[in-house]
Order: structure tokens, then C-alpha cells, then sequence
């Protein structure tokens, strides 16, 4: 029975568990110290929490293009992060002349409805078109070759827009309605994170219904299980990937507007780090799956912004707030040895058989 | 005119030349069967047929209008639906969805439901699992989903696939009534078995494949008394 348990752990094993053991060593040291300290109020960590779950909802959104595509075609869609820059990045624009004509506080839903399409309607027509272009003519090809076209797209992208928009910042105007902030129950909440969590959970709780409730949603499913049976039941298999494709799009454009309604500055670059978040929280939650999606962005926009005060400033580090993305990361790539297949997950073997 | 007509198709993997030129008919209300061993081509016709592979010659007439151009989700349309080989339903969708998406190439949502509750007459265990994932049916059950999922288009032609494969010899009698059953209700079936006995038993004619040829075609009847396809097929002496 030794001998067995020997041979089967090995030092990697023991490596990775005593890394992982000390984290959570150091995290709930750091926990514990930092709220005996008591330098922060219950206010501040309710404020963490908030600001959290604006930026997990945003991350939610994105990661739904990358769980949907991953769903229907097995493959991790590298250009999603230029899909969600392309729209916001337009939209800002919008949002300056609809600021020129005077029309951005007057009408200030009209606007917003505005806004919301251009950035939706420009994030899926370039979805489509990557998908068309760098995606569809390379089906049957190695995998290895669409991940290529796929950072040749993002960097397309990111280059074509920079040309086309200017390598600068672009200042996203602030709508009088959502200056300021409410109380609720006593905890005051900025209206722009409140706007971006509502709005990530009413939009989620949409395109959710879209792919489990409607016929277009059940022919993708259908589809992700089983191209050449979805063709035989008379599903177009090719138009519903760009489909998928569109969707997604459409959640990373809206994801794009709530991001600036937190962080007004559109720029070319500006999708890279939510992409790559929106990809992670997509695989924390268990890539392939919507609610995975969701749950894994809120756990990540969580431990990004309550994560460096509670786990670090107890242990006196000065500038913790930095540290978020190496906290951020190295949890999940613990939470990932330990259930490989994300929080939601199912094991891959198992949905194979 | 026969409702089905195959004109010397040949298709080709690649190099390999599987079908060289299979000439077949299936008359209206007709239970034909496609009989051979393994690699004799016969999934390769149902795949041809049903437009999931291109021919390099031939053609495929369905009541007079030639298919083979059209793609295989146009096929479902024209009224060709197809059984595939291993059953192939939708592991996560329930057992409604998979019938839905059975339904996909029918506008009328009154004409969905109305199949439905006719498949439901015809597989009553299917209708006691309707809300549960298809992927935790056994396979008998799975097989009447997915018989029942290719009924859901109205199709004027039933292609099936090794209905028996992997199967308890209990539920092979039960699937074998239904395509019995299925038939008298009007639907024409084209069906290719290695259970020979069973499907010449169903069966009105049958067609005998051996390495991408016809190499016979009979009644059933006199199929089950030659002796070659006894020899070679029915595992008598």
C-alpha cells in the first residue's frame, strides 16, 4: 500500500502541493491580518466587491463569444479580444458627434440605444468576417493553423483600427445619468458599476435563453455535438458557425459600452487585457458551458479587485493593488491543477464517451 | 417512375475508389434492404444519397428530380431523412430538443407538434423521457429517438443505418416492428443491416453488396433461398 502511494506521487506532485499549500497559507494569513489591522471599513470591501462584479459582468459577456465558438468548433478564437475593441472603439466615436450635436445628455436613452447598436452591430460584422475570412476556408486544416490566422487576425485588427482611428486615446464621454451614485440599503453604489452589473446579468440571462430556448440556439447546440447530424436534420451548418460567431460578437460589443462606462478611454489596444481575462474566466468557469462562463468572470473580477487588499496588505506589501493580475492568475492556475476542467466543467473523457 | 433512383454513382475516398458504380431503385411504400459485409459500401450509398458525400459519377433522382447537387441539408427538404449509423443523437439535448431539430426543415410549429405526438403513438418510451438528456437513454431508446428524430421531416424516404448495431436481440425484434410498422403507416425505408436475416425478413427486395458492387438483386423471398447469400450472409451451409 507505501509502495503504491510512493510510486504514484512524484515530485511534481509534491511541488505543486506545496506551493498550493502555502498560497492558501499566505492567503488566509494575510486575510486574517489584514482585517485585525482593520485598515479598511466594511464600506471599502462592499465597494471591492462592487467594483468586482461590474468588471466580472463585463468579462462575463466577452467570455461568452469565447465559450460559444470554443462549443461549436473546439478552437479558442484568439481574434475575440479585437472583436470587443472594434466595437466600443467605433461607438466612442459616435458618442463624440452624438456629444457635438448636443444630443448625448438631452436624449440620453435614444443615445445610449444608439451607442449600443454601432459598438453590437460593428463587434459582430467583424466576428462574421474573421470567421469567414480567417476561420471557415481552414475547417478541415490542422489545428495549429486557425490558432495562426486567428493571432494574424487579432493583430490585423489591432493594426488596421490603429490606422483607421489613430494610435492615441479616445475619451469616451460621461452621460449626466450616470454620474454619481445611489444608495442601496445603505451601501453607496456608482451608477455606472450598478449600470454595468445590471446590465451584464439582464444581457447574459438573454443571449442564455437565445441558445437554449430558441431554434437557432438548439441548431448550435446541435451543431457543437455533431456537424454532419445537425446537416442531415436540415440545419445549415456553415451559416449557423457564423451565427455563433455573430452572437458572440454582439455580447463583446455591448460587454464594449459597459467597459466604458468604467473606464471611458477607448484605444486600439484596449481589448488585449479583457480578452485574455474574458478567455480565462471562460476556462475557469468550464470552457464550452454559458453559465461556466459567467461564474468563472464573477470569480475572476472578484479576486482581481478584492483579492491584493485582503490577501497582501496585511502582510505589509506597499503597493498591493499591483499585484492584482499575479493574484488573479496565480489562483487560477491553481484552481485549474486542481479541477482541470473548470468550475462547471465537465471532464472531457466523459463527454467524449 | 420509382421514387428513388441511384444511377451508377461512384464516390471515391480519396483515392479509394468505394462505390464503383451502384445502380438501385426503391418503388413508393417499398422496404428495400442493402445487405453485404463490412467495407462492401453500403453506409458509403446512404452517405451518397443523403449528400454527405459528393459522387465523382452517377446520380441520385428522387422522384425524377436529380439531387446530386444540392447539399445535404438541402436534402431534408426534398425529402430524403436519414438514420445514421451509431444512432447519432444529440447527447445534451433532451429528447424533445432532438426531435425539434428532427423538425428543423418544417416551417409549421402546428405540423412540429402534431409529429411529435405521432412519435410519441409510435415509441411511447420516448414520451416518459421527453424532458431528459439523450445521452442517458439506453441504446434501444436512443435508436427510437433517433428513428423517431428522422420521422420528424415528413420524409418521403427513410434511410437507416445499421438499426440493430450494438443492440440486445430483444430490442433488435422491437426496432425491426417499428420499421414494419413505420412502413405500413406509408413511409418508403431504404435499409442497410449486416443482420441479414432480420432485414430480409422486413424487407420487400434487397440489393447484395460486395466491395462497392451489386453483385445481386432479388425479392427477399428469393434472396433468403440463394444459396450465396445463405453461405456468405446468413451463416448457413
Amino acid at each position: 500500500m507505501l509502495r503504491t502511494w510512493r510510486q504514484r506521487i512524484t515530485i511534481t506532485d509534491i511541488v505543486v502541493w506545496t506551493i498550493g499549500f502555502a498560497i492558501a497559507v499566505m492567503v488566509v494569513y494575510g486575510s486574517a491580518k489584514t482585517l485585525a489591522l482593520g485598515k479598511y471599513t466594511t464600506e471599502t470591501w462592499i465597494d471591492l466587491s462592487i467594483t468586482g462584479l461590474a468588471l466580472g459582468g463585463v468579462y462575463a459577456l466577452i467570455a461568452l463569444g469565447y465559450t460559444l465558438v470554443y462549443g461549436i468548433l473546439r478552437m479558442i478564437n484568439f481574434a475575440h479580444s479585437e472583436v470587443f475593441m472594434s466595437g466600443p472603439f467605433t461607438a466612442a466615436f459616435a458618442a463624440e458627434a452624438l456629444v457635438k450635436q448636443g444630443l448625448w445628455n438631452t436624449y440620453p436613452v435614444l443615445s445610449l440605444l444608439i451607442v449600443l447598436t454601432v459598438s453590437a452591430g460593428v463587434s459582430a460584422i467583424i466576428a462574421i468576417l474573421v470567421e469567414r475570412i480567417a476561420y471557415r476556408p481552414l475547417r478541415h486544416a490542422p489545428r495549429l493553423v486557425p490558432l495562426i490566422t486567428a493571432i494574424g487576425a487579432s493583430f490585423f485588427l489591432q493594426y488596421t483600427f490603429r490606422g483607421l482611428y489613430g494610435s492615441g486615446l479616445k475619451g469616451y464621454p460621461e452621460m449626466e445619468i450616470f454620474k454619481g451614485f445611489w444608495i442601496i440599503a445603505g451601501i453607496r453604489v456608482f451608477k455606472t458599476q450598478a449600470a454595468a452589473i445590471i446590465g451584464a446579468v439582464v444581457l447574459m440571462l438573454i443571449l442564455y435563453a437565445i441558445v437554449q430556448k430558441t431554434k437557432m440556439g438548439k441548431a448550435m447546440r446541435s451543431v457543437s455535438e455533431d456537424k454532419e447530424v445537425a446537416a442531415l436534420m436540415g440545419i445549415d451548418v456553415d451559416r449557423t458557425i457564423a451565427t455563433t460567431f455573430a452572437l458572440g460578437g454582439v455580447a463583446a460589443g455591448l460587454a464594449g459600452i459597459l467597459y466604458l462606462l468604467l473606464f471611458p478611454v477607448a484605444h486600439f489596444y484596449m481589448g488585449f487585457f479583457p480578452g485574455l481575462k474574458a478567455f480565462t474566466a471562460a476556462v475557469l468557469g468550464g470552457i464550452g458551458n454559458v453559465p461556466g462562463a459567467f461564474l468563472g468572470a464573477m470569480v475572476l473580477g472578484l479576486l482581481e479587485s478584492v483579492g491584493p487588499s485582503l490577501f497582501l496588505d496585511g502582510l505589509g506589501i506597499p503597493a498591493a493593488y499591483q499585484m492584482k493580475d499575479a493574484i488573479a492568475f496565480t489562483i487560477l492556475v491553481f484552481i485549474l491543477i486542481f479541477r482541470p476542467s473548470g468550475i462547471l466543467g465537465e471532464r472531457l473523457t466523459q463527454a467524449k464517451a | 417512375m420509382p421514387l428513388l433512383e441511384v444511377e451508377n454513382l461512384h464516390t471515391y475516398y480519396g483515392n479509394i475508389h468505394a462505390l464503383k458504380g451502384i445502380s438501385l431503385t426503391v418503388e413508393k411504400g417499398e422496404i428495400v434492404t442493402l445487405i453485404g459485409g463490412n467495407g462492401a459500401g453500403k453506409t458509403t450509398t446512404l452517405r451518397t444519397i443523403c449528400g454527405l458525400l459528393k459522387p465523382r459519377e452517377g446520380r441520385v433522382k428522387l422522384e425524377g428530380e436529380d439531387l446530386t447537387q444540392y447539399k445535404a441539408h438541402d436534402i431534408v427538404y426534398k425529402g430524403i431523412a436519414m438514420v445514421p449509423e451509431g444512432r447519432g443523437v444529440f447527447a445534451r439535448l433532451t429528447v424533445m430538443e432532438n426531435l425539434e431539430m428532427g423538425a428543423f426543415s418544417l416551417k409549421s410549429k402546428d405540423q412540429v407538434n402534431k409529429n411529435i405526438e405521432r412519435i410519441f403513438g409510435l415509441f411511447p418510451r420516448l414520451k416518459d423521457r421527453r424532458s431528459q438528456v439523450a445521452g442517458t437513454l439506453s441504446g434501444g431508446e436512443q435508436q427510437m429517438l433517433a428513428t423517431g428524430r428522422a420521422l420528424m421531416a415528413n420524409p418521403s424516404i427513410l434511410l437507416m443505418d445499421e438499426p440493430s448495431m450494438g443492440l440486445a436481440p430483444v430490442l433488435v425484434e422491437v426496432i425491426f416492428d417499428t420499421i414494419e410498422q413505420v412502413n405500413k403507416e406509408g413511409v418508403t425505408i431504404l435499409l442497410v443491416e449486416q443482420n441479414a436475416l432480420m432485414a430480409l425478413g422486413v424487407a420487400h427486395r434487397g440489393y447484395v453488396l460486395q466491395t462497392g458492387e451489386i453483385i445481386l438483386s432479388d425479392s427477399a423471398d428469393k434472396l433468403q433461398k440463394n444459396s450465396t447469400v445463405q453461405k456468405a450472409y446468413l451463416g448457413m451451409e
